[in-house]
């Protein structure tokens, strides 16, 4: 369908704008393997995907159709806190527009309406999910299963944030094995519209694919107003991936 | 002193028990530990050339090695820990061969290879004369949590250090460190030399790595820097004028000269004016690769390399060392404590360099997990077989005219090198010739 840069592509069903946020100072745990499944199966589908990392001291780029933001330390999220602030609005416009979004662990967090530090201070975050994270000083670590409205999702917790949902927000999955948002009412992420949190890296999308197509699906529909006309994938690797993680993990 | 003896001894006891059931290396140092806590306190502190720790992610093993060869080579008579054994409860059980009962060790000097955070605990018994800090990378996050967190382990070391540090002058997590040290605690720095600063991506990840106002050290003359000749030669500058080298290390690779390099500099801060070039070079050249850390086998007439890998940076190494000889390959992932639970780090490597080749079999515990992340790097993957030991089997069976190489996590590497060991007549894990 184009040519970019003097280089023919075969005929392509349509071109897909990825914008991977804050690639370096949040995607510490492999987060990056999103963007890379993500980019990888819109290939195998037949369209054309396109990669824009975004780094802080930029504009955010008005015209994504899927985004992806990762976990990062302390000191990452320090670094990210002002771009955040100062692209909140456009970020909030694209949510509100429908644009699909994947927030992991730190990201997730940020996009909550705060994060309170142990020492009791409260860190504004961009409020697209109604939720709010509590400092801890001990950590959530090990691996997790959900079941989601994807079927059952696999991936692996390691945060020290504790979050809670506010009343009508609803979760991602709810836990069958490991701690989830707080360890304590089962539930684990969030999703507003078509923007979903999560602690769970693994990374999350290529160990469920069926997730990451109707990520796919979502910005396919959206960007090109047309319905997602599916490729043939073999996903048998990744489904025996996550099923033996599954029978690993939940007791019957 | 009484309480010592007692610990000597049933140290002794536990360690003769578990020998005879075949078991691990921690319970007699647990044993030692209840009955006198001052244990390590006793046997160490009083060593007249000092207690030296090795630490940082990646190389421990190799490097402590190789200072413990340079050091024996100027006549010294050294203790070490194993391989493997890098708790404090590890280092007691490996003292309790040879310790008297007076609970004192017999040696000129400690040198020992500890875990990022037992280097603290260590560090609480008895205060390292000497601290080697080598790098901070990502490894195994679900237990050190983050990499600001290790850098801070390694500063704390730095601070309980009481005579000399070595600091890795290209890593910015390490080098920082030089601020942290104790008045009158002398830094030594090692690295690369600057005519090949555009291989250290290859020795460290760029990208959890920030450009900040913090100015490196200019490396002095009492610093050493590696100078590669080719891709096996080399040589250790100090200055202008003093150069240990050239020489030809046994385990292949940049890490493993980086390695030397660390140990070289470490070696003259410890030995100052006896330090002999030559002997330094005459003993790194005749150490062999630890177990799993680029070991040769011969399987069957052809040559078999196991590769431990443990985290984004150790493994980056690795594909970069053997990339360049592409052989028939395996790769075996655990995700059992050792290993690091999570595998998510697989994500932060490039496979790329597989690509031509293809990956004949995936195995270990998390063998799927490992053959979807190379379907995303458009590596080619013939068969997953989870199971090690049928794994291992199909690999020598089905290559066997063939060299072959295996990658693998900590876990799989103890399991594959066992079955090996039978079928080939190795040595095994607490023989390997020091």
């Amino acid at each position: 369908m184009s040519a970019d840069n003097g280089h023919i592509e075969t005929a392509s069903k349509g071109r897909i704008k990825v914008v991977h946020i804050y690639p370096r100072e949040m995607s510490i745990y492999g987060d990056l393997g999103n963007t890379r499944a993500l980019a990888s199966r819109l290939r195998w589908h037949g369209y054309e995907p396109v990669v824009h990392q975004h780094h802080p001291g930029n504009d955010f780029p008005t015209d994504a159709h899927l985004v992806l933001g990762g976990g990062g330390q302390d000191s990452g999220q320090a670094r990210v806190e002002n771009d955040l602030a100062h692209n909140a609005e456009a970020l909030r416009a694209l949510a509100a527009d429908s644009t699909p979004m994947l927030m992991i662990c730190g990201m997730y967090q940020l996009f909550g309406n705060a994060f309170i530090t142990v020492e009791g201070e409260r860190l504004p975050g961009i409020g697209i999910l109604d939720v709010t994270t509590q400092g801890n000083a001990k950590r959530m670590i090990g691996p997790v299963v959900l079941r989601t409205a994807f079927g059952d999702v696999v991936g692996y917790e390691n945060h020290s944030g504790s979050t809670q949902l506010a009343p009508g927000q609803q979760p991602f999955g709810t836990v069958r094995s490991g701690m989830g948002n707080n360890g304590a009412d089962g539930t684990e992420g969030a999703v507003t519209g078509n923007v979903f949190g999560s602690y769970l890296h693994g990374p999350l999308l290529p160990a469920n694919p069926s997730f990451a197509d109707a990520l796919i699906k979502m910005a396919v529909e959206r960007a090109l107003g047309e319905p997602f006309l599916p490729g043939r994938i073999d996903d048998e690797i990744a489904d025996q991936a996550r099923t033996r993680q599954v029978r690993r993990l939940v007791r019957r | 002193m009484l309480r010592t003896s007692l610990a000597v001894l049933a140290g002794k006891a536990a360690r003769a028990a578990s020998r005879l059931r075949g078991g691990g290396s921690a319970l007699p140092g647990l044993v030692v530990e209840t009955v006198d806590p001052r244990f390590l306190t006793h046997a160490l502190a009083h060593l007249p050339r000092g207690v030296v720790v090795v630490t940082g992610t990646n190389g421990k093993t190799t490097t402590t090695k190789m200072l413990v060869a340079i050091l024996r080579e100027h006549g010294l008579t050294v203790f070490t820990n194993p391989t493997g054994s890098n708790f404090t409860r590890g280092v007691i059980s490996s003292m309790l061969a040879e310790i008297p009962l007076s609970g004192r060790l017999r040696a000129d000097i400690a040198v020992l290879e500890l875990d990022e955070a037992h280097a603290l605990k260590f560090a609480a018994a008895v205060k390292p004369t000497h601290s080697l800090l080598l790098n901070v990378a990502r490894d195994q996050l679900d237990r050190f949590a983050e990499i600001d967190h290790t850098a801070k382990l390694l500063a704390d070391l730095a601070e309980q250090t009481t005579t000399g540090v070595v600091l890795n002058i290209d890593d910015s997590f390490v080098s920082r460190i030089a601020d942290r040290v104790r008045d009158g605690v002398k830094v030594t720095y090692f690295g690369v030399d600057p005519s090949i600063a555009d291989r250290l991506p290859e020795l460290q990840e760029a990208d959890v790595r920030f450009e900040d106002d913090f100015i490196p050290p200019q490396p002095t003359d009492a610093d050493g820097l590696l100078k590669p000749h080719d891709e096996r030669s080399f040589e250790v500058r100090f200055g202008h004028n003093e150069l240990v080298g050239p020489m030809v290390l046994k385990q292949r690779g940049l890490a493993a000269m980086i390695n030397a390099t660390a140990a070289t500099a470490t070696a003259r801060v410890l030995l100052s004016k006896s330090f002999r070039a030559l002997d330094a070079v005459a003993a790194l050249e005749r150490v062999e690769p630890p177990f799993g850390r680029g070991e040769v086998i011969d399987a069957d007439g052809q040559p078999l390399e196991l590769v431990l890998v443990k985290n984004p940076a150790g493994f980056t190494v690795a594909l970069s060392t053997y990339g360049n000889a592409p052989v028939t390959t395996m790769v075996a992932i655990n995700d059992n404590y050792a290993d690091g639970r999570d595998v998510s780090w697989l994500y932060d490597v490039s496979f790329e360099s597989l690509r031509d080749k293809g990956v004949a079999l995936t195995s270990g515990v998390r063998a799927y997990d490992m053959a979807l992340r190379l379907k995303y790097d458009d590596v080619a993957v013939t068969e997953v077989e989870p199971d090690l030991g049928v794994g291992l089997e199909r690999f020598l069976t089905a290559y066997r005219s063939e060299p072959k190489r295996i990658f693998c996590t900590y876990t799989a590497m103890m399991a594959l090198r066992r079955t090996l060991a039978a079928r080939y007549g190795l040595a095994n894990f607490g023989e390997e010739p020091a």
